[in-house]
């Protein structure tokens, strides 16, 4: 048996799921070249037909969502503009599979690149096109996913999960993925367990990810916190059947508090805000459920490529229109620890205490100024405010905010609109939790609880060999969260939480009672969060 | 003889002309046999409205002024059905902002 492995993504349809691991990305069998470009040609055209014969019976059997989507795909592959490259191709010497994947990866690339998330979704229907043409030209067919498996791989077509029973449980963990996927929106609205982004949090780590013994195994996939384990010990098998019989039972009573402000049981209101980390995570929210946006991660613009100012001030507007006039708090960008970026952040031993977060800002001002000035042009459009992390010592947020203060100057001279929103700091880094009082200018502190834990306990988050040291309800971390609570009180200093903890109901009367009344969570988790409010008494 | 029409109708529809949609459209456009063209400006560049690739390919977001032009027999007829159809939303009615 392999050692437990924990791997961390985003959560785009919240359920638990306990099955044997499926792998989708298994090698696929070989394609055997044909002997003339003839033989090429009537091959790839007998490919296309099987594959749109099958689409127009899983559209017969679909409902009208479904179809929807199916009809979409059919009518792409009935379209000569689409298979006429790979004909060309064939006609000049090609083979049909390499022909076809050629035409249809250009096709696709188009998508990838769209400015517009819902076209850049419409990639995986292109993806999926080509895989069922590549599969019935390959001919053999697919192995079948056994009963309540848990789909693992880079990604999943539409008409995989279609064509999957659902009804035996079982989910989806992927490595990329995208919660604006169709996949993703079937999911949610049939109630199948989904996690994407796994690759995007993982891919930096010292260790190796998943090995084929991983791949071959038990998994626990957990997308209400959007985590999966692979090859899970007992004792994780059975904490993990505790949370997903509780969250079951509370799924259902919790529906009722989504739409509602959330209070505790005496009456006592309680914020609750959301966490996203894309701008596209806004499009399945409703903005009236919740009262505004506690953080908005910026590292996931920060792919492949270190995004340009109007990428940036693009996805801030999007998100800040959406809100009104709640308030969204947009972190700077978090590279370095576990979410390296090419191109900015550095090969570490020791990432997690090395340049991460406002360090790494700093060092790099020439892309943190990139940043400031798609902030404070996107500020025009809502009710902005923005939070420095991993700050340390108050140096770093007087150096921030000067760097604010000179594009703000900048862009009044250029005659560019712009408005500096509230400049706040996360706590999470022990120095700050010790001693806020050196942090009095902050407009605003917010707890990032994962952080703050991992360095008060010295128990890495992504370690399941310490994981029952990493508890935000240790004495120790929760004293230093009513401390930080109550400088804020007496100095009227607004002090929220956006960890994972805030969106736990197993933490939230711990995190109420150290004096907290402003949380922020995962989507997924709202209904369940506000539900957790209503149950505490103070 | 040889017709020719062209009028421009306003996107309405919440993610423009998108997937589902743009079935639609591609499909009614082939009921005639005029050839069909759109674009998101009256100067083009033009594209093939009974392609469903060439159609998606002018990403033709809400708000978006879709221009089109037919030419042969029937262009009226269809420059007419294709407008009428982006001014009912595709027939979408309510149910697309869930599944946009």
């Amino acid at each position: 048996m392999p050692e437990p492995l924990r791997l961390q993504g985003i959560s785009a349809s919240a359920g638990y799921a306990e099955g044997p691991l499926f792998d989708l990305d298994q090698a696929a069998v070989r394609y055997v070249r044909k002997a003339t470009a003839a033989d090429e040609k009537a091959a790839l055209e007998a490919a296309i037909s099987i594959a749109a014969g099958r689409l127009a019976t899983l559209i017969e059997t679909s409902d009208s969502e479904a179809a929807g989507i199916l009809e979409f795909q059919l009518a792409m592959l009935e379209d000569d503009a689409l298979t006429g490259p790979a004909f060309a191709r064939i006609a000049e010497g090609m083979a049909a599979d390499v022909a076809w994947r050629k035409a249809l990866d250009a096709e696709i690339a188009g998508y990838e690149t769209s400015e517009q998330d819902y076209f850049r979704a419409r990639a995986a229907d292109m993806r999926d096109i080509r895989d069922q043409v590549l599969r019935a030209l390959i001919g053999g067919g697919d192995i079948a996913a056994p009963a309540g498996a848990i789909f693992y791989g880079e990604d999943i077509a539409p008409t995989r999960f279609l064509e999957t029973d659902w009804s035996a449980g079982g989910g989806i963990a992927l490595t990329a993925g995208s919660a604006a996927s169709h996949v993703a929106m079937l999911a949610r609205s049939r109630g199948v367990p989904m996690v994407v982004g796994l690759g995007l949090m993982e891919r930096g780590l010292a260790r190796p990810g998943a090995s084929p013994a991983h791949l071959t195994g038990i998994a626990l996939l957990d997308a209400e916190h959007g985590g999966i384990v692979l090859a899970p010990s007992k004792a994780e098998i059975a904490i993990f059947r505790r949370s997903s019989s509780s969250f079951a039972a509370h799924r259902g009573k919790a529906a009722a508090y989504l739409t509602r402000p959330a209070a505790t049981k005496t009456g006592i209101a309680v914020r609750v805000q959301v966490n996203i980390a894309d701008p596209s995570d806004v499009d399945s929210i409703d903005a009236a459920a919740c009262d505004g946006v506690g953080l908005m991660r910026t590292e996931f613009l920060f792919g492949k490529t270190l995004p340009g100012e109007e990428t940036q001030y693009r996805a801030y507007r999007k998100v800040l229109e959406w809100a009104g006039e709640r308030p969204v708090t947009i972190r700077t960008v978090d590279a370095g620890g576990d979410k390296p970026v090419p191109g900015l952040t550095v090969e570490e031993g020791n990432p997690f205490l090395g340049l991460r977060g406002i360090r790494l800002s700093l060092m790099r001002p020439e892309v943190f100024r990139v940043q400031i000035r798609a902030l404070l042009r996107a500020a025009m459009h809502g009710n902005l405010k923005v939070m420095f992390p991993m700050i340390a010592v108050p140096e770093e947020y007087e150096h921030a905010t000067a760097l604010f203060a000179e594009e703000q100057a900048d862009l009044l001279a250029r005659g560019i609109a712009h408005k500096m929103p509230p400049l706040g700091i996360m706590v999470e880094v022990p120095s700050v939790a010790i001693a806020p009082e050196a942090f009095a200018k902050a407009a605003f502190f917010s707890i990032g609880s994962n952080d703050l834990t991992q360095y008060v306990m010295a128990a890495a988050r992504d370690n399941a060999s310490v994981a029952h040291l990493n508890s935000v309800r240790h004495p120790a971390v929760l004293r230093l969260i009513a401390s930080v609570a109550a400088f804020g009180r007496e100095h009227n200093i607004p002090v929220s939480l956006c960890g994972d903890a805030g969106g736990d109901p197993a933490s939230i009367p711990a995190l109420l009672e150290t004096g907290l009344r402003d949380l922020s969570v995962a989507p997924a988790q709202l209904a369940m969060a506000k539900a957790a409010i209503a149950d505490v008494s103070i | 003889m040889s017709a020719a029409a062209e009028a421009s109708v306003l996107i309405t529809h919440e993610v423009g002309l998108h997937a589902r949609p743009s079935v639609k459209f591609t499909k009614l456009a082939k009921t005639f046999s005029a050839d069909v063209e759109i674009a998101l400006a009256a100067n083009g560049p033009w594209f093939d409205a009974k392609s469903i690739v060439k159609v998606m390919a002018a990403k033709a977001p809400k708000g978006t002024v879709l221009h089109i032009r037919a030419k042969g027999d029937g262009a009226g007829e269809a420059v007419g059905a294709l407008v009428e159809l982006v001014r009912r939303d595709f027939d979408e009615g309510k149910d697309h902002a869930r599944t946009a």
